[in-house]
């Protein structure tokens, strides 16, 4: 038994405590939700970036919970894959609970805000973390629970439709990924993810599989925004307050969606070339329709939420490829999209906590005014485009080479032309917005405050400095290794098993 | 085999109920319902023919018990019903609060 192991449930542990200690003591205490909030996911990022060293030096930790020996017990497991979701969810979580400092002043209850957040947070970790099936089920719907409430925080007319029209979508959809998990468990009689993996690969394939993967693609799909089931995220994503917004539209749907199903289908399942075949149509359709629909929006929120889906598409498509380089775009422009999605929300939540208004016609010339939100703004939109120096542009390159070398030429043309329109519609947002003559009505309009700049800045910074961190070392620790875990495919299920050995 | 598809059955309805009603409450009661038909089936599953519960006793011997494992996940996911239920619910009494109505083809103002 390795020490190092003692770290894999304090994820859950961190994050489900901090939210209790602030429901407990953050209506009396003024300043506290603030503080706690902050520190808690200051503390899980480190604790993510110490996986990452872990990972490096141990490749696989096993937990087994309440000292039950897996498949018996519920394992946890942190690997390659694990600790490169565990960083992206939690930087991001750390830099909106900053930003949150000052933005949820506006609303009332600062505390109930932040004890949702923090189950957020713990409900992604630990849907990311587990190596149980079931308990990814509840962690999932932990995750969406405090969502839907999220996203009805303010409580006004749209916020409370979205959120029912999401709880609605979102339930419906967690039924179906417990129905593919009944029919896994009549199969296998097993709810232990490397178990299962293990049962797999001795019996011969049946039809059940199919079944299966279905019942997974439309659950998860959902989660994921995937176009036929993205109906609930145009209204979900503009109607929860701004740093919501960035948290559903950066993280949620990736670590419940995108990591659920790759997990499920490549070292679970094992991944069938029709069901690659499928991945990719539903993430070149999300790419396209997304990026349309997006492209007509004045609400700036909301076309920021359609461009979520179209780069959705993008991840889906390169994971759907399943060369090893193809995984490896999906998953940098996975991280990728996250850093600048989320910049993108922040600066519209700060454009809205400035003028009061999402309009993109009733803006201009905010440039002269609020030169941090639309410097920022400039480079997230410049990522999201795919612009040369900036990381999102090396992610779509990868992801676009890697399906030309499969020999999937219409993937490619498809993944270009979307990236034009992209780059169409945020030059759009920049010049409504940022640009152009300063509106009489806005004279007044001053910068946001000290924190919401400053992880604005962060996050900018990060953009930037993507592209060039994807050349270094530190890409070898962090994406060789989370793709490495992909491309292995079933051989998950024996490192696991050996890693419990131990 | 007949009680698999009055399962499905059951699940049907509750879908169907979700899809077509226009009453909010009655889309809250068509989950409820579905949620429990996916229990039910859980259940099912784990249940051997002429099977006993899984209890053990030191003066009986255990021969032909039914899956202990199912009925124990079962709770958990009729508790996390319970929680989307109440949540469901809460929202839809502040909708009320707010339109005056449960009927969806009138608050409909977002159009995703």
């Amino acid at each position: 038994m390795i020490q190092a192991v003692n770290i894999v449930p304090l994820f859950v542990v961190v994050a489900l405590g901090g939210a209790f200690i602030v429901s407990l003591l953050g209506k009396r205490i003024k300043a506290f939700p603030d503080i706690m909030g902050s520190l808690t996911t200051f503390v899980l990022f480190g604790l993510s970036l110490l996986a990452i060293r872990l990972v490096n030096v141990y490749d696989v930790l096993v937990y087994s919970v309440g000292a039950w020996k897996p498949p018996i017990g519920i394992a946890m497991v942190i690997d390659g894959f694990t600790s490169f979701m565990l960083v992206t969810v939690n930087l991001v979580a750390f830099l909106i609970a900053v930003y949150s400092i000052s933005y949820m002043r506006q609303f009332t209850s600062k505390w109930k805000f932040y004890t949702l957040f923090l189950l957020m947070v713990a409900g992604m970790n630990g849907v990311v973390i587990t190596g149980d099936i079931f308990n990814l089920f509840v962690f999932l719907e932990i995750a969406s629970v405090a969502s839907y409430a999220l996203v009805a925080f303010g409580t006004e007319r749209h916020e409370l439709e979205a959120a029912f029209k999401y709880a609605v979508m979102g339930t419906v959809g967690s039924l179906f990924v417990l129905i593919g998990i009944v029919f896994l468990y009549g199969y296998t009689s097993t709810l232990n993810m490397a178990d299962m993996a293990m049962v797999f690969a001795q019996k011969p394939t049946s039809n059940l599989v199919l079944l299966v993967s279905v019942l997974f693609l439309m659950g998860f799909g959902l989660k994921a925004a995937l176009v036929p089931f993205h109906a609930w995220l145009p209204d979900a994503h503009p109607s929860a307050p701004a740093p919501i917004s960035a948290m559903l539209s950066g993280v949620l749907i990736k670590s419940l969606g995108v990591y659920a199903l790759c997990r499920i289908f490549y070292n679970v399942i094992g991944l069938h070339h029709n069901l690659s075949g499928i991945l990719m149509f539903l993430g070149t359709l999300s790419m396209v329709i997304g990026v349309f629909l997006a492209i007509g929006q004045w609400d700036f929120k909301r076309l920021l939420a359609y461009h979520s889906i179209s780069q959705i598409g993008y991840v889906i498509l390169g994971i759907g490829l399943g060369t090893p380089l193809g995984i490896l775009g999906g998953l940098f422009h996975l991280f990728n999209h996250s850093i600048f999605k989320s910049l993108l929300f922040l600066n519209s939540g700060a454009v809205e906590y400035a003028t009061g208004t999402r309009d993109l016609q009733k803006m201009g010339g905010l440039k002269e005014r609020m030169p941090v939100t639309a410097g920022t703004n400039l480079i997230a939109s410049m990522s999201i485009a795919g612009i040369p120096p900036f990381n999102g542009f090396w992610s779509k390159l990868i992801i676009i080479v890697a399906a030309v070398q499969a020999g999937f030429y219409g993937h490619a043309f498809w993944a270009v032309l979307a990236s034009i329109m992209t780059l169409a519609s945020f030059m759009k947002v920049t010049k409504y917005a940022f640009f152009g003559r300063l509106k009489d009505k806005l004279n007044n309009v001053k910068e946001v405050p000290f924190s919401m700049k400053l992880s604005m800045i962060v996050l900018a910074c990060i953009c930037v400095a993507g592209g060039v961190l994807f050349f270094s070392a530190i890409n070898q620790a962090f994406l060789q290794k989370a793709s490495g875990v992909l491309s292995g495919g079933l051989s998950y299920a024996s490192e696991v098993l050996s890693a419990l050995q131990q | 085999m007949i009680i698999y598809l009055l399962c499905l059955l059951l699940f049907s309805l509750g879908i169907y109920c979700v899809l077509r009603k226009r009453n909010i409450i009655k889309i809250i009661v068509g989950i409820i319902i579905s949620e429990y038909a996916v229990n039910l089936f859980f259940i099912l599953v784990a249940y051997r023919k002429g099977g006993r519960s899984p209890i053990f006793s030191p003066d009986s011997a255990i021969l032909n018990m039914v899956d202990a494992l199912p009925q124990a996940v079962v709770l958990t996911s009729i508790v996390i019903g319970l929680a989307t239920t109440a949540l469901l619910i809460a929202i839809a009494m502040r909708i009320y609060g707010k339109h005056r109505t449960f009927d969806i083809t009138r608050i409909n103002e977002l159009n995703g």
